[in-house]
C-alpha cells in the first residue's frame, strides 16, 4: 500500500518540513538525532497535528489541511510501536495484546491472536504482567499488540534502541518475520544504518527537519554526497544481490550482482535468496592493477565515476562496476599518489571477512 | 468503661460513619473534575482554583460552616433555591453535615488524585488511543485504573477528615442529637456536661480506632494497588 505524506510543523525553533512517498514493505525514516524522524511518525498517527500538509495511505485521507480532514488518531488505524514498549502496566499481556483488537471494527479485523502469538512467540508470556518482561519481550509483546489492532500502517520509532546487542538481533529477527509474512508496510524510524539496511528497501534521509535524499536504499547509499549525513563509519554502497552457490565447507557464500559476484562468509541464506549487502567505505581498498598474491577474495574492475571534495585527510571515491556503485574511503594521500581521477579504470578491493553479518540484509 | 455500646453511643457512631461516607461518595466525582483540571490542563485562573481548592485546609473550619450557613441554609440563595426546586433541605440535616464534611476533605481528596495523575505517563494514553481508545475509553481504561492507588488514598484521607470534622458542622447544621450529633460533636457535648467525662472517653476510643481503621485500610488498599501495577518490589 502506497504511504503519501506531506507535513510542515513548527515545535519551538525547530521546524519539521517533510515530503516522501513510498509503497516499499519497509520504508526507513533515517537521520541523527534531532532532525525530525519521531515528530514525522507523530504527525502520521496523529499525536500531534501538522500545521499545514497531507497524509493518506493508499485511498485513506488521513489529514488534510486544505479540506480540513483530521482522522482523530483512535480511528487512523495506524500502529505504533514505541522506542519502550509502553505496555500497559496493570494489564496482563493477553489483555494488553487484546486491548487494540477490541476497538477495532470486526470488519476491519484481519489479525488472528493466535498467528500473530505464534509469530512472536509470546505464547509463555500471556500470563505475564509487564513489569515481569525483559526489555526484548516487552518490545515483541508491543508490536504484537499493535499489529492485533489490525492496522493499515505500523509505525516503529527505534523499537531496538533500549535494547541491548544480544536483545537486537532478536527483534530484529522477528520484524523480518512480521514484514515477509504479515504484510503490513512499515514505516521504520533508525539512527543505525545497519538497521535500515537490514530491514527496509526504501529510505528517506532526514536531516534538520527536512527530507534531504528519498529513494532505493542501495541508491541512496551509494551517493558520495550524502555519505556525510548516513555516517562515515558505516555509511558505504549497497548492493543488491542474489546467492549463487553456498559452499558448505568453506563457509562461503557466492552472491551474484550485476558487476561480479561477491563472496561472502557466513551467510544464513539459501540458493536463489535475494540480499542486500553493505560494502563500508572504510573497508574497500584500490589498486591500479590487478592484484596478485593477496587474500583479498573480492577484486572488481571498475571506473572511477566520482572523487568526493570534501576537505580532510580523507576522500570518497565511487567506483562503478558495471552500473553497480561501489564507494571506497581513502586517505588523500594515496588518492594523489595513485592519481586518481574520474574515468580511470581501477580494481576495487572488498575483504570478505569485512562483510559480516550485520552488513546483510534480507530482501 | 469498655463494655457494649450504649444505644446513643451507637447512633452518634452510626451517624457518623453514614455522614463520612456519602461525603466521600459525593464529592469523589468533584474531586475527580478538579484534580483533572488542576492536573491537565492550562487555563487563566488555574492558580486561583487551586488556592480556593485549598481554602478549608486553611481557613478556620467555623468559617466554612459560617459561609455555608449563610448559602445554603433555609433562606441563603441556594439554600433556597435548592428547596423551592428539589425540595432538599439541607440546614440542620445529616445531609448538611454531610456537605460539610465534603468540603472539608476536598483538599485531601484532591491532593491525593492530582498527584496520581500527575504522575502517570502521559504516553500510556497516546499508545491506548493509537490502538483505537477515544478520549472516554482511555480514562476509563489507562487513566483511571493507573490512578487508583492516589483514588483509594483521597477518599480514604477525606473519609478519616470526615469522622473528625467539627467546626463547620457544628456551625452550619448545629449538634442534633440522632440528626447531626456526629461523634466529634458527642464527645463535646459529654464534655459540656458535669460527670460527662467516662462517656466522653469511650466515644474517644471509638474515634482512635475508627481512624486507624481507615488509615490501615487505605495502606494496605493502596499497596495492592501498587502490586498490581508496579510489581511486588514496590
Amino acid at each position: 500500500m502506497r504511504i503519501d505524506i506531506d507535513v510542515e510543523r513548527r515545535l519551538g525553533a525547530f521546524r519539521l518540513q517533510a515530503a516522501f512517498a513510498s509503497d516499499a514493505p519497509v520504508t526507513a525514516l533515517f537521520g541523527r538525532s534531532g532532525c525530525g524522524k519521531s515528530t514525522a511518525l507523530n504527525l502520521v498517527a496523529g499525536l500531534l497535528r501538522p500545521d499545514r500538509g497531507r497524509i493518506a495511505i493508499g485511498e485513506r485521507v488521513l489529514f488534510d489541511s486544505t479540506s480540513g480532514v483530521d482522522v482523530a488518531p483512535e480511528k487512523r488505524r495506524i500502529g505504533y510501536v514505541f522506542q519502550d514498549a509502553l505496555l500497559l502496566p496493570h494489564l496482563k499481556v493477553r489483555q494488553n495484546l487484546s486491548y487494540g483488537r477490541f476497538f477495532t471494527p470486526a470488519g476491519a479485523r484481519w489479525a488472528d491472536f493466535d498467528k500473530i502469538v505464534a509469530l512472536l512467540d509470546l505464547a509463555p508470556l500471556l500470563e505475564r504482567r509487564p513489569h515481569r518482561l525483559s526489555g526484548g519481550e516487552k518490545q515483541r509483546v508491543a508490536i504484537g499488540r499493535a499489529l492485533l489492532a489490525s492496522p493499515q500502517l505500523l509505525l516503529m520509532d527505534e523499537p531496538l534502541a533500549s535494547l541491548d546487542a544480544g536483545r537486537r538481533g532478536e527483534i530484529l529477527y522477528y520484524i523480518e518475520r512480521l514484514r515477509d509474512e504479515v504484510g503490513v508496510p512499515i514505516l521504520y524510524v533508525s539512527h543505525e544504518i545497519e538497521e535500515v539496511v537490514r530491514l527496509a528497501g526504501q529510505m528517506v534521509l532526514l536531516s534538520d527537519g527536512t527530507v534531504a535524499a528519498c529513494g532505493p536504499v542501495h541508491e541512496l547509499m551509494g551517493r558520495i554526497e550524502l555519505r556525510r549525513l548516513i555516517g562515515r563509519y558505516e555509511g558505504g554502497a549497497v548492493i543488491e544481490a542474489r546467492v549463487a552457490a553456498q559452499d558448505l565447507k568453506s563457509g562461503l557464500a557466492r552472491l551474484a550482482f550485476p558487476g561480479g559476484e561477491l563472496i561472502v562468509p557466513d551467510v544464513d541464506a539459501l540458493v536463489g535468496e535475494a540480499l542486500r549487502i553493505r560494502v563500508r567505505a572504510r573497508d574497500v581498498s584500490i589498486a591500479l592493477e590487478e592484484p596478485r598474491g593477496i587474500s583479498v577474495l573480492n577484486c572488481f574492475r571498475g571506473r572511477i565515476a566520482e572523487i568526493g571534495s570534501e576537505p580532510g585527510a580523507s576522500v570518497d571515491v565511487r567506483i562503478d562496476v558495471a552500473g553497480t556503485p561501489i564507494l571506497a574511503r581513502i586517505t588523500r594521500h594515496s588518492a594523489e599518489r595513485l592519481r586518481l581521477a574520474p574515468g580511470q579504470e581501477v580494481w576495487a578491493l572488498v575483504k570478505a571477512v569485512s562483510l559480516d553479518r550485520h552488513s546483510v540484509g534480507y530482501a | 468503661m469498655f463494655d457494649a455500646l450504649t444505644p446513643s453511643e451507637l447512633e452518634a457512631l452510626r451517624l457518623s460513619l453514614k455522614v463520612a461516607g456519602v461525603s466521600v461518595l459525593a464529592s469523589l466525582p468533584v474531586g475527580f473534575v478538579l484534580a483533572w483540571l488542576l492536573a491537565r490542563c492550562r487555563f487563566p485562573g488555574r492558580t486561583l482554583l487551586d488556592a480556593v481548592v485549598h481554602l478549608p485546609l486553611v481557613l478556620p473550619p467555623v468559617v466554612i460552616g459560617y459561609l455555608l450557613l449563610v448559602m445554603f441554609g433555609r433562606r441563603g440563595p441556594i439554600g433556597q433555591w435548592l428547596e423551592e426546586t428539589f425540595g432538599i433541605v439541607l440546614a440542620f440535616r445529616w445531609t448538611g453535615a454531610a456537605l460539610a464534611c465534603a468540603l472539608m476533605g476536598l483538599p485531601l481528596l484532591v491532593r491525593a488524585i492530582r498527584q496520581s495523575l500527575e504522575a502517570i505517563d502521559r504516553r500510556l494514553e497516546s499508545a491506548a488511543a493509537t490502538l483505537g481508545a477515544s478520549p472516554a475509553w482511555v480514562l476509563a481504561s489507562v487513566t483511571i485504573p493507573l490512578a487508583l492507588p492516589g483514588i483509594v488514598t483521597g477518599m480514604l484521607l477525606s473519609f478519616a477528615r470526615s469522622l473528625g470534622e467539627f467546626g463547620a458542622t457544628i456551625t452550619f447544621v448545629s449538634n442534633i442529637p440522632g440528626e447531626t450529633q456526629t461523634l466529634p460533636l458527642a464527645i463535646y457535648t459529654y464534655t459540656q456536661v458535669p460527670g460527662g467525662d467516662p462517656q466522653a472517653l469511650r466515644l474517644c476510643a471509638i474515634s482512635v480506632v475508627l481512624s486507624l481503621a481507615a488509615l490501615l485500610v487505605s495502606e494496605v488498599l493502596v499497596r495492592r494497588a501498587n502490586r498490581t501495577i508496579l510489581g511486588d518490589a514496590h
